[in-house]
């Protein structure tokens, strides 16, 4: 690993008082439609789960490919690498990115041989993006070059293939952690630095995300590259998407506020977010059951 | 794609009549010269009500009903029985607090995201903190277990917290048996009159508090009055110096909290972002109009160009505008004279050779709004490191060692608050120590509580308001 400088430090009382006042700027109306668009189309649809199913894959390609009449399609959807060819296939002929979970998610502790032979297996069946997690053992045991060589070594297999670094926050204990972490990834290649795993209580907030989008503009201004931000988990509804969006426009600033460089990870936010485009549109509110689930 | 923030309007209506009386030993009384004066909305200068202007009769007229209050029922009655009444008024303004916000942010200027969850939200909090103490006051003094009132109080308010500064001095004065005479400021009465409107709901007895509206003349002759027991101020150093020599050799008791001129001191080593958060809402919270405002920004010399990048970055994101929309992180300056006083110290520091810096936004075209400003290259000498503006504006000095910071920190007639911004604890306390300040936040800034004291040194005034400190003010002990 390069010698890299100290990062800087956080202090929790601004940090969380800064990110509260994202979630109090009130986004309506017309503007209010247009971010609800802007959080569809940054969505990676997302199944997890040890039941997931060929059947299951192809009914979510279906809702991320045409969500609802009029709406945007969304980002990507995000499987476990043995589905990436099922996710492939029922995407053919669309815009939907197909991004795969890799490097023994959620815990990364397999050793590297494995986890590179996991993305490798992700890639070869036609992943376009690949979601990594870092080591948060070694991390948390002070072995930041490990943390960086094997975040360094996914990039080189992925070559051009955009590759996000998920933290898993809720395990660093402290946003001293969250930011260091954010630095090392960053300077290690990831295009994405990415909150969270889901798999673990504590997922994306607000002040979570600040810190991270700190680190990335940061980043932008010291290399002049531009690195995005995924938040995954615990983004459930439209109020809290559009509050993340606010975080991006406020600290990244517009060219953050697109598919290539924020993504939000989630499964449920997408069914909220038809709900409150078909209620703008109507001025009704309408029942989840006119929304298809999958 | 730009995010954009379509207007987004508060809307709960308020009622505003078109002329509004003093409140005098519970009822609603003209001014004696029958004269009134106009209260305009300053983010659109267009007119809001006539109010009364408080001539020295009506003063005495309101001083007579509060000493007749104190006299026959207030300071016989059984403390737990006011406390009732100030719990009361404490949860009715809780209900009206969104009411309250509108006519709040209509009359000052201020942001409703302000008025609602800042100014409303702790006035509320001073009721109910100084209601529990109402039959606690044997507690309250080490070595005096039974302190008694003082008996008329005459209190005196600005326009910054014109709501939130009432329930400051009326709180700890009920609740400790005062009855009160209360002038608010002249651009800002409404929202006391609708505080006098709660206490006469809460069925308060007449007389315990009176309001009594006008200008400084109004001010003056409740300082002047004999049968004024004590008077609390808040407003202008050079309004306090008056009062204190008017009230020399006289037996009335007085306390002042004036102005300031507070350094933000933030060292190489601290979280910068989170201390630009601290800088910014130092500054720009209420549009600067706080006495308590890190008006003089202390950055080590190390970090200063990335602090000042960082700073004109965070700026371009302050939304001016309708103090009514939600989104509005600045509201409109409170009056003309105050915005002119600010645009004359803003020339004043081109003049003297400091760099202006101000954020791009465009302005409404009607009411009086300034932007989002500091100046670089500033010395200790110039006007705007030296005297209080009272507005947007930040002085941004550089400093070398912490010792250095202390000594510019402290080299100010004023001493009401500061700031210390380091990863340090150790510093930050050795700073803390050393800085003659009322109150000094460590990465934080405006925190307030109505348990915590505040009050300054030196030309910032005397005495304390809040918590235990905030009861001696008001008792004989």
């Amino acid at each position: 690993m390069p010698l890299l400088s100290a990062s800087r430090t956080v202090d929790a009382v601004m940090l969380e008082s800064r990110a509260a006042g994202f979630a109090k700027r009130s986004i309506k109306n017309e503007a209010k439609l247009a971010a609800i668009d802007l959080a569809i189309r940054c969505i990676d649809l997302t199944t997890l789960e040890g039941r997931d199913s060929p059947g299951r894959v192809r009914s979510l390609c279906a809702k991320a490919a045409y969500p609802a009449p009029g709406a945007p399609q969304v980002a990507a959807v995000c499987v476990y690498p043995s589905l990436v060819a099922v996710a492939k296939d029922a995407l053919r002929g669309t815009a939907v990115l197909v991004a795969s979970v890799a490097t023994a998610f959620p815990s990364g502790l397999s050793s590297l041989d494995v986890r590179l032979r996991d993305t490798e297996a992700a890639l070869s069946a036609g992943a376009d993006e690949i979601d990594m997690v870092i080591d948060r053992g070694a991390f948390l045991a002070g072995d930041e070059a490990r943390v960086f060589a094997e975040i360094a070594a996914v990039k080189s297999l992925c070559g051009p293939i955009h590759l996000k670094a998920i933290l898993e926050t809720g395990e660093l204990g402290s946003y001293d952690a969250t930011r260091r972490a954010s630095d090392l990834a960053l300077e290690a290649g990831a295009d994405v630095i990415k909150t969270s795993t889901g798999k673990i209580g504590t997922s994306a907030t607000l002040a979570t995300a600040l810190v991270m989008a700190e680190a990335i503009r940061d980043f932008a201004q010291r290399t002049g590259e531009r690195r995005g931000l995924k938040v995954a988990g615990g983004v459930r509804n439209t109020k809290a998407a559009i509050a993340y969006l606010v975080l991006l426009d406020e600290t990244l600033g517009d060219p953050w506020l697109a598919p290539g460089l924020f993504r939000i990870g989630a499964s449920a936010l997408l069914d909220d977010l038809l709900l409150q485009r078909e209620k703008l549109a109507t001025g009704r509110y309408g029942s989840l059951d006119y929304i298809a689930r999958d | 794609m730009a995010l954009a923030y379509a207007p987004s309007l508060e809307t709960t209506p308020v009622h505003i009549a078109p002329r509004y009386d003093h409140y005098i030993g519970g009822r609603w009384a003209p001014s004696s010269g029958g004269e009134t004066f106009t209260t305009i909305d300053p983010a659109s200068e267009a007119e809001l009500a006539q109010v009364a202007v408080g001539t020295p009769e009506d003063v005495d007229r309101a001083v007579a009903a509060a000493r007749e209050a104190y006299e026959r029922i207030w300071k016989p009655m059984r403390p737990a029985d006011r406390a009732k009444y100030v719990y009361r008024i404490a949860r009715a303004i809780t209900e009206r607090s969104r009411e309250l916000a509108v006519l709040e942010s209509k009359d000052g200027g201020k942001p409703i995201k302000e008025s609602r969850d800042f100014d409303v939200v702790q006035a509320a909090a001073n009721f109910f903190y100084y209601a529990g103490w109402a039959d606690k006051l044997r507690y309250a003094v080490a070595g005096s277990p039974d302190p008694a009132p003082l008996g008329v109080v005459g209190s005196i308010v600005p326009w910054n917290f014109p709501l939130l500064m009432a329930a400051w001095k009326i709180a700890p004065a009920i609740a400790c048996g005062n009855t009160v005479v209360l002038k608010p400021a002249e651009t800002t009465p409404l929202t006391a009159l609708l505080l006098a409107r709660i206490c006469e709901e809460a069925e308060l007895p007449p007389g315990v508090v009176n309001i009594v509206t006008g200008d400084g003349a109004t001010g003056a002759a409740l300082v002047a009055h004999a049968g004024v027991d004590k008077i609390a101020f808040t407003g202008s150093t050079e309004v306090g110096k008056v009062i204190g020599r008017t009230l020399a050799g006289s037996r009335k008791r007085l306390t002042l909290e004036l102005g300031g001129k507070a350094a933000n001191i933030v060292f190489a080593d601290a979280p910068l972002d989170q201390a630009i958060e601290g800088v910014v809402n130092g500054i720009y919270f209420n549009q600067g109009h706080v006495c308590c405002a890190g008006s003089r920004l202390l950055v080590q010399e190390s970090v200063h160009d990335e602090v000042v990048a960082k700073l004109k970055a965070r700026i371009e994101t302050l939304r001016v505008g309708d103090p009514l929309d939600k989104n509005t992180d600045i509201g409109a300056i409170n009056s003309a004279a105050q915005h002119a006083k600010i645009a004359e110290l803003v020339a004043s520091g081109v003049a003297e050779g400091a760099v202006l810096h101000q954020q791009s936004c465009a302005l409404p075209e009607r009411g009086f709004f300034f932007r989002a400003s500091f100046f670089t290259g500033v010395s200790q000498s110039h006007r705007i490191a030296r005297e209080e503006i009272f507005g947007p504006v930040l002085s941004v000095m550089t400093f070398r060692t912490a010792d250095e910071a202390i000594e510019k920190a402290n080299n100010t007639p004023y001493g009401l608050s500061a700031g210390v911004w380091t990863d340090k604890g150790a510093k930050s306390m050795y700073v803390a120590q050393r800085l003659q300040a009322g109150v000094v936040w460590c990465s934080t800034f405006n925190q307030f509580d109505p348990s915590s004291p505040f009050g300054g040194y030196r030309e910032s005034g005397f005495g304390r308001e809040g918590g235990l400190a905030g009861l001696r003010s008001y008792l004989s002990v």
